[in-house]
């Protein structure tokens, strides 16, 4: 029978719920590697006991874990990110030149075919690689050595690489996105890249379509269609149906197009989710409503998902990789929120239940659709 | 032989106990000891200070007999209650601290 293991990075520690195809009783085990931020953890799609997790602290760095079983046992692996040659300098947040300071891992993406190859976002950001389990790191220096690295930004997070895609229809394309750069693609493995952020649109920045500068939150696919992409940018949802080479507005009837996450139904390409949020400085659902928004037409046309969620006095956020789902029948939708609350749906969004309450506030969430 | 006390989260990256004991040669400084330390527990390797440059990362702070070294020189010879393993070397976490951000230096959380 089919299972389902949710992998949980919180500001404390790691969490793993699995649950049967059911998916209404969980078990949870946790915290792993307690008082550590976990910003993210993955499993292998080639072996589904592999599974590596970012662990850092402002006080003693950055850690990469690794596990071979599960998430039941976890062993350090490399930690030592060097960047390519002399970084260099971006833009700092007065506009001035600063140096490239390597801070954290904030995305771990391990390949589809090889469990001991892995794709790792960093900030200042990043993409860096290993192909012997986490055990050393080397960057993927075409990308920051593009171009447009010296004009760079850091958004209010820091100047992080959060998104990386793998497209499974073509081994040498990867997408990435950069607060508060844009997003990227490479064509050839990684070895030379370019911006896709035409038909972005910040007011926020001198240039509002400039090539680079976008405050991109989070950018989703769907394995089936790999050229339409979905992307929650600081302000508005967008589609490109030409992977990345060109981006146009869905936000439609969404109650504030502000969000940190997005993503795709396991099923259906056209069915997408977002968390509204209201913004710049609260980050909160908006009338205290926690609500998740569907949809089924690819965008622009918007239903609010409320049955089990909080509808009053609701202040949490949902940050930009705390959504997943499964690929069971119906599709399993799970986020989590800043209040300690993983909220999961086994029909696709229509009814909604916690699976756990009281975490520390949760930083992201994958999930391992296990046979 | 050299005595370092480590703090808690440290410890369990390590798996040791609170106090390892360490076999460091010729002049005992900061810098023998962190390699020394870093030689017998390669996952602590850039958790005390940076992989490439050495410098000492910004929340850990170094003591030795009751006096705060972690701004000496990491080659300066440490007292000699501490090369004869009388006293600890001690390896703490700041008590305030943990961001990085520039705008919350020493607040102990992060936004996104």
């Amino acid at each position: 029978m089919s299972k389902v293991r949710v992998l949980v990075g919180t500001r404390k520690g790691a969490f793993i719920l699995t649950s049967d195809g059911k998916r209404q009783k969980w078990d949870i085990s946790g915290p792993h590697f307690a008082g550590w931020e976990i910003y993210h953890l993955k499993g292998s799609p080639a072996d589904s006991n592999r599974i590596y997790a970012s662990q850092s602290t402002g006080w003693f760095g950055q850690l990469i874990q690794r596990s071979s079983d599960g998430g039941k046992t976890w062993e350090p692996v490399g930690n030592k990110f060097a960047y390519d040659g002399v970084p260099g300098t971006h833009q700092w947040y007065d506009g001035t030149p600063h140096p490239w300071e390597f801070k954290r891992v904030w995305h771990l993406e391990p390949s589809l075919t090889d469990p001991d190859k892995v794709y790792a976002g960093v900030e200042d950001a990043a993409i860096f690689r290993t192909t012997d389990g986490g055990q050393s790191w080397q960057e993927l220096p075409g990308l920051r050595g593009h171009g447009s690295g010296p004009h760079w930004q850091p958004g209010a997070g820091g100047m992080c690489l959060h998104t990386i895609i793998l497209d499974p229809s073509n081994p040498g394309r990867i997408y990435v996105a950069i607060s508060a750069a844009g997003a990227f693609r490479t064509d050839d493995g990684g070895a030379t890249w370019k911006p896709i952020n035409q038909g972005l649109h910040s007011q926020f920045i001198p240039d509002p379509t400039a090539e680079v500068g976008h405050c991109v939150h989070h950018v989703a696919m769907h394995a089936a269609r790999p050229d339409v992409l979905f992307m929650q940018k600081h302000w508005d949802v967008m589609r490109s149906d030409n992977a990345g080479d060109f981006w146009h507005e869905v936000s439609g009837n969404l109650p504030t197009d502000f969000g940190f996450t997005i993503d795709v139904h396991a099923h259906e390409p056209e069915t997408i989710y977002v968390v509204p949020i209201k913004s710049d400085s609260e980050h909160f659902p908006p009338d205290g409503k926690l609500r998740v928004f569907r949809s089924r037409t690819g965008g622009n046309e918007w239903e609010p998902l409320t049955k089990g969620l909080p509808q009053s006095d609701c202040y949490v956020n949902v940050l930009r990789d705390a959504m997943a789902v499964d690929s069971l029948d119906s599709c399993g939708i799970y986020f989590g929120t800043t209040g300690g609350q993983v909220y999961a749906s086994a029909d696709a969004g229509d009814n909604w239940a916690p699976i756990v309450r009281d975490l520390p506030a949760v930083l992201s969430v994958e999930v391992q659709t296990l046979q | 032989m050299i005595r370092v006390v480590l703090p808690a989260h440290l410890r369990i990256l390590a798996r040791t106990g609170s106090e390892v004991q360490l076999d460091v040669e010729g002049q005992i400084t900061t810098r023998a000891i962190l390699d020394a330390l870093e030689s017998r527990y390669p996952t602590l390797g850039g958790t005390l200070r940076d992989h490439v440059t050495h410098q000492r990362r910004p929340f850990v702070r170094f003591f030795a007999c009751g006096e705060d070294w972690s701004h000496e020189p990491p080659d300066k010879a440490l007292p000699d209650a501490i090369a004869s393993g009388a006293e600890p070397f001690l390896v703490v976490g700041a008590i305030a601290g943990g961001s990085d951000h520039p705008r919350k230096s020493g607040m102990q959380y992060r936004i996104y």
